[in-house]
């Protein structure tokens, strides 16, 4: 690349020119190395952010984390309480929702990759989905409390469900489509040739071939509704009391996390550290063994 | 895919030919039941999405339609809220939204281009893996996390050391006296908009670096063949070729920003009034939505008025997506 060396020769030409090339060489690289440093630099801070909040959690919620905190219900201040209403919760609710969203997901990038292709409504619909994607989930939340939490006269944990499983579904459009369209048509013809129907050439080979990338997605949606909190908070509620009921009010780890960390107790903000120390490492586990999912594949 | 030789697309248009063939002989031999079904599904899935996005938007405007309503046009513009008057007004949130992701994409874009330029040009192959999955892993992290994280840890270094010596250094100068002025609490409008800009880091420098890399390594290598730097390469061949998209992916990044919901409300301070200072408390849409919510009984105006502030944050981020994803259609797609 560094090609300043080799005009640094004998050229031909008066001195004055080539003292003008060696300046104006020498500022070109010096811009560039100043670049890379910043660039480096940019990197360093990105990789130093993740660093200092893995270690806040660890400093502050490490210290807490006990068993207690497995085995015991949320409790009132200072009566050594723990997650576990709000762990359950969270399993429940993240479990349901991907139960509900993964079949609509999978059907819609189905139907993208295998039916509607570039037609009309299938590029609304990839449009739709996409602006989903990254639609404020707020905005589920609220959605959902219109839909169910309203007609339906309370706050309750299955409405939290179908607000998660309405974050899913984007998410795993985006990996199916995605995944179904690196299948080589080759395959596609091969089956078809044996006569078979399109539905069992998508079920039994194309899911199959695809099956890696589909996974991957679920998990990463299954990482991303873990932490949700706010369509939570105008669905499921949260409950300080244990209840696996549908029906009822359900606490979840982030509501649980935010609402004791805004509180003036001690050990419920020590407690809101553990909570948020156990849904980070969750998250971001899920979302390594997703990628390395991927990875054996590409 | 799309730049297929003649051949090989004649070719492949034969063999759609011929499967349509076979489909349509072996529907002539025997009904499949399966197929209609499966399709029927896949179908009406897709039709859903676009019927659950209509609904959402329909369900935030009839909601917010009271408020609508009662205060008309000036909702938008009016900067008052007084719950006890139920007095409500858009203007403090809207503001508010707007500032902090305006902000925010600031502050990120410089350190997302620099993470993106990084991983395609510089970085080590073996190092290239494991640096990108870490900032992807920041964009993974809960938003409640942020804000936890941003409300113990930044908000005392922003009221200790930076805010204290902005304002001592603007101090008397006009204009920027007023723009970085008031107390140093540490939180408010400024370090919101830090957090965000954190926040949507990831996304941006992993759009950046995606379309980075669509550029030909032809164009690249006749470009360092004449002597480029590779600073050179990226501001003459690859910034020119990826601009569209590159727009696009900071499009996304304000898109984040804008909806943004825990982080914010943790670090913003919660006021409902504008003041002149970029270190002052306020609130965006998200944030007062979540934390007004629990003081809204159903069938209140202050309910209504919290649903038609839902109902502005999605037109306008629908609004960001949508751009996004058109500038950014044609290039990852390819």
């Amino acid at each position: 690349m560094s090609t300043s060396t080799a005009i640094a020769g004998p050229v031909p030409g008066p001195a004055r020119d080539q003292r003008i090339a060696r300046s104006l060489g020498r500022r070109r690289h010096r811009a560039d190395l100043v670049v890379k440093v910043l660039c480096i630099l940019a990197t360093v801070i990105g990789l130093a952010l993740l660093a200092s909040i893995l270690a806040t959690l660890i400093a502050r919620g490490g210290g807490s984390l006990s068993l207690a905190i497995f085995t015991n219900m949320t409790r009132p201040p200072g009566s050594n309480g723990g997650l576990l209403n709000a762990i359950v919760g969270t399993l429940i609710q993240t479990g349901i929702g991907t139960l509900i969203g993964t079949p609509i997901g999978l059907m819609v990038g189905t139907y993208l990759a295998e039916y509607g292709r570039n037609s009309a409504i299938a590029n609304t619909v990839r449009f739709v989905s996409d602006v989903l994607l990254s639609a404020p989930s707020i905005l589920i939340g609220l959605f959902i409390y219109e839909l169910c939490v309203v007609p339906f006269g309370g706050f309750s944990g299955i409405a939290g469900c179908l607000a998660l499983a309405v974050i899913v579904i984007p998410i795993v459009v985006r990996t199916t489509e995605d995944m179904l369209q690196l299948i080589p048509a080759s395959l596609r013809e091969a089956v078809m040739a044996l006569g078979a129907p399109k539905w069992k050439m998508i079920v039994l080979i194309c899911y199959r071939a695809a099956k890696d990338g589909i996974v991957t997605g679920i998990l990463l949606a299954v990482a991303r509704i873990a932490g949700e909190t706010a369509p939570l908070l105008f669905t499921s509620l949260g409950n300080l009391n244990w209840s696996v009921d549908l029906t009822q009010p359900m606490a979840s780890l982030p509501v649980t996390i935010y609402q004791y960390a805004g509180s003036a107790f001690e050990d419920w903000v020590d407690h809101a550290w553990v909570g948020a120390l156990l849904i980070t490492i969750g998250v971001l586990a899920t979302n390594v063994v997703a990628r390395l999912a991927l990875r054996g594949r590409r | 895919m799309r730049s297929a030789p003649p051949g090989r697309r004649r070719c492949r248009e034969r063999s759609k030919q011929v499967i349509a063939t076979i489909e349509h002989g072996r529907a002539g031999r025997r009904v499949s039941i399966g197929d209609p079904i499966f399709a029927g599904l896949a179908t009406g899935s897709g039709i859903f999405v676009l019927v659950l996005l209509g609904s959402i938007i329909l369900s935030l405007f009839l909601g917010g339609l009271p408020a609508f309503r009662q205060f008309g046009i000036n909702f938008l513009t009016s900067a008052e809220w007084d719950p006890v008057h139920h007095v409500f007004g858009a203007g403090v949130s809207i503001y508010g939204t707007l500032l902090t992701s305006l902000l925010a994409v600031l502050f990120a874009v410089p350190l997302a281009f620099g993470i993106a330029f990084y991983l395609t040009e510089m970085a080590p192959a073996w190092l290239r893996r494991p640096v990108g999955t870490a900032i992807e892993l920041l964009a993974a992290v809960p938003s409640i996390i942020y804000g936890m994280w941003g409300f113990f840890v930044i908000v005392p270094i922003m009221s200790q050391y930076i805010q204290p010596t902005v304002i001592d250094t603007f101090d008397g100068v006009p204009v920027l006296e007023d723009l970085f002025g008031g107390p140093p609490f540490g939180t408010g409008l400024f370090t919101a908009a830090v957090i965000l800009a954190i926040m949507i880091i990831p996304f941006i420098a992993a759009t950046m670096r995606d379309v980075f890399d669509t550029v030909p390594a032809v164009y690249k290598e006749s470009a360092y063949g004449v002597g480029c730097t590779t600073w050179e390469v990226m501001r003459s061949i690859v910034l020119p070729y990826t601009r569209v998209s590159v727009v696009g992916g900071i499009m996304l990044g304000l898109g984040r920003a804008l909806g943004e919901t825990m982080a914010v409300t943790f670090v913003i301070g919660n006021a409902d009034r504008i003041s002149a200072s970029v270190f002052s408390s306020g609130n965006t849409i998200a944030s007062i939505v979540a934390l007004e919510f629990p003081e809204s009984p159903q069938g209140s105006l202050k309910l209504a008025s919290l649903l038609a502030l839902g109902f502005i944050l999605f037109v306008i981020s629908f609004i960001v997506l949508a751009i996004s994803r058109y500038l950014l259609r044609p290039r990852l797609k390819a």
